[in-house]
């Protein structure tokens, strides 16, 4: 599903350049929950992020379910986030002035698709992640756990190739982040092919297989035996 | 762009924004209601230039003899100066290619009684040139004739408030009423624009009038109505020629500046109207410069919010929103609520200038204040267009963000 070869970014410092990843290559197959893990600063988001097309890699290449990711504009781009990829984000990054409903059914929008419809599928997959009852309230009025499941919700109704989650358990408490986790869990066994990025062990665990990241480099990538977050979910 | 969807996805953004719609709509509204208040109450006040001048003919002169401030030609100064009758035939030969007529004019309060009635009015005596200097409109019967001054007949022409006073709802024609103790007969009546004071005079045949007064040929004033054709400047050089032809006649010393006034209607209102205009151009650049400050204002306010929607700008863009929809969002959002709130600032600035009316009149020379609905109109696209400009440079700058760069700001 993803395949990148010799993936090279670095960020321009002043008159330095900070070289961040130096020659990344990695795959993922179609259904897999892959964990990347890494401190701060070993270059974990931007290769999200570049994954995520929010940025461009300097050298490398990139193909997407077999298509070739380059000279990609901001339009093209978009699109292409839009069609193929789903973002759940630490700080969950909803419109605040928005309800649940709205939020979710907002990818739909950019789509074309017109507004009894998205509002059927966006309610579909709100009822999914356990918040029809929720999906008139903005998103002050929920907690951070349900906040994080609007996300998700948003995030998979344009029924994305690729789900990229940043730290999206960074803002929650253990007990949330499991139930998060338990939810990512259930929308992976439907075979969905999603990506964490987390510095948390237990989270990384519950994926199927981790891929560390140290100074800008993958220093081991191995499959595990995954944690079903659902045992610690009373 | 234009599809029901993305009109209900601004209408969705501006109600949930308040404050924010309510701020950038009342800088329009008040920027365009202050430029439309403006330019009409300068238009009121023309009007009311125009008013005053219009109700007497503009191509006069009035020739008034005063007192000689110096000596001159063997006569000592302080000698008053008289125009008799033979003035009025010298000016009118001399000046004759200048000239349409000569009128003089006796002024003189009078008692005037019909029955039990009776009331104090100014009469004047005149001549017929006097009706087209005061732009006198018959109602009913005719104006002073050529027959009444050579037979000096008893024949009065009095105003619309003068009948009223005097014969309530009777017709006034053909009575007779006592003018000072001289019984005269009501040939006409007149009404004229120029207001109550004017419609409460009595005219009388001025050779009438002198020879109550011990058969003399002195006159008050004399009114010189000059053919329009000859212009401003025609007008000043004849006032020039009559100031120095009547001194030579008089023996004034031309140096004397009271022995002979001339007042110029048409230099009064061209001097008016250059103050008209004056202020005219005061006025406009103050509305230009609301203008201005309403497109400063709303530019503001532009910046502000995209500044304030750069995070939105950017979680919408990492969920698929394209530059152009950034862009054409916010642009349509600034268009609309500009639209909408200048226009009704505009249709309440109107509205306003047209309930007033003539309450400002007195109090403030304030007449029918009014705007040109094209000049209201343009001035509103305006603020419209550059408020527009004003909302797309932000706007492209935010839509070129990079996401991930929006989304990191908090």
């Amino acid at each position: 599903m993803i395949e990148i070869k010799n993936l090279h970014k670095s960020y321009k410092m002043g008159s330095n350049a900070l070289h961040v990843l130096k020659g990344i290559d990695f795959s993922v197959k179609e259904g897999e929950l892959v964990a990347i893990m890494g401190s701060s600063g070993s270059g974990k988001s931007t290769l999200l992020n570049i994954l995520g097309m929010l940025d461009v890699a300097d050298e490398g290449e990139y193909n997407l379910d077999g298509m070739p990711i380059k000279n990609l504009n901001e339009t093209k781009a978009a699109n292409y986030r839009n069609k193929f990829l789903g973002f759940i984000f630490q700080s969950f990054n909803l419109i605040n002035y928005k309800t649940a409903l709205e939020n979710v059914a907002l990818p739909l929008y950019y789509q074309g698709m017109n507004r009894k419809k998205r509002q059927e599928k966006a309610l579909k997959y709100l009822e999914q992640v356990g918040l029809k009852e929720w999906s008139h309230h903005l998103p002050s009025e929920l907690s951070g756990g349900q906040k994080q499941r609007v996300a998700i919700a948003r995030a998979m109704v344009t029924e994305p190739k690729v789900l990229l989650a940043d730290e999206l358990t960074g803002a929650l408490d253990s007990k949330t982040s499991y139930e998060v986790m338990d939810l990512i869990q259930q929308i992976n066994d439907k075979g969905n092919t999603i990506l964490v990025v987390t510095h948390e062990n237990d989270i990384a665990h519950m994926c199927k297989r981790i891929v560390y990241l140290r100074d800008g480099v993958i220093v081991k990538d191995e499959k595990v035996k995954q944690v079903r977050a659902k045992e610690y979910v009373q | 762009m234009f599809s029901r969807d993305t009109w209900r996805e601004i209408f969705d953004t501006l109600n949930k924004n308040k404050l924010r719609t309510f701020l950038s709509g009342f800088t329009v509204a008040l920027g365009i209601l202050i430029f439309v208040g403006l330019v009409g109450m300068t238009n009121g006040l023309q009007n009311t230039f125009e008013y005053y001048f219009s109700r007497d003919a503009t191509n006069i002169l009035y020739l008034q003899p005063g007192r000689t401030s110096r000596p001159y030609k063997g006569y000592k100064s302080q000698r008053r100066i008289e125009f008799e009758n033979e003035d009025l035939k010298d000016i009118k030969e001399n000046f004759s290619i200048f000239i349409d007529y000569v009128s003089p004019m006796i002024r003189r309060g009078a008692l005037v009684k019909y029955r039990e009635e009776s009331n104090n009015y100014t009469t004047i005596g005149a001549d017929w040139g006097q009706q087209f200097a005061e732009n006198t409109i018959m109602m009913k019967g005719r104006f002073i004739n050529q027959e009444d001054v050579k037979n000096k007949t008893r024949n009065a022409v009095i105003g619309r408030l003068v009948e009223q006073d005097l014969f309530g709802n009777m017709n006034a024609m053909g009575k007779y009423i006592d003018v000072g103790g001289s019984v005269f007969k009501v040939v006409g009546v007149f009404q004229d624009e120029g207001g109550d004071r004017e419609e409460r005079q009595i005219f009388i045949p001025y050779t009438t009038r002198q020879l109550i007064e011990k058969n003399t040929d002195k006159i008050d004033l004399i009114v010189v109505g000059f053919r329009p054709e000859i212009g401003y400047t025609g007008a000043m050089a004849l006032q020039r020629n009559l100031n120095k032809y009547l001194k030579d006649k008089k023996f004034i010393s031309p140096e004397d500046q009271k022995g002979i006034f001339i007042r110029n209607v048409a230099e009064e209102l061209e001097r008016n109207q250059a103050f008209a205009r004056v202020l005219a151009i005061i006025a406009a650049f103050v509305a230009f410069g609301t203008i201005i400050a309403g497109i400063i204002g709303i530019s503001n306010i532009m910046v502000y919010v995209v500044k304030e929607r750069t995070k939105e700008i950017g979680i919408r863009k990492a969920i698929g929103a394209t530059p152009r929809n950034v862009i054409s969002n916010i642009l349509l959002e600034s268009i609309f609520i500009t639209t909408l709130s200048g226009f009704s600032g505009m249709i309440a600035g109107i509205a306003l200038l047209s309930s007033l009316g003539d309450k400002l009149m007195d109090d403030y020379f304030i007449l029918n204040p009014g705007i040109d609905t094209g000049l209201a109109i343009s001035a509103t696209i305006v603020l419209i267009l550059f408020g527009s400009i004003a909302g797309y440079v932000p706007a492209k700058r935010a839509a070129q963000i990079k996401p991930i760069v929006a989304l990191n700001e908090e």
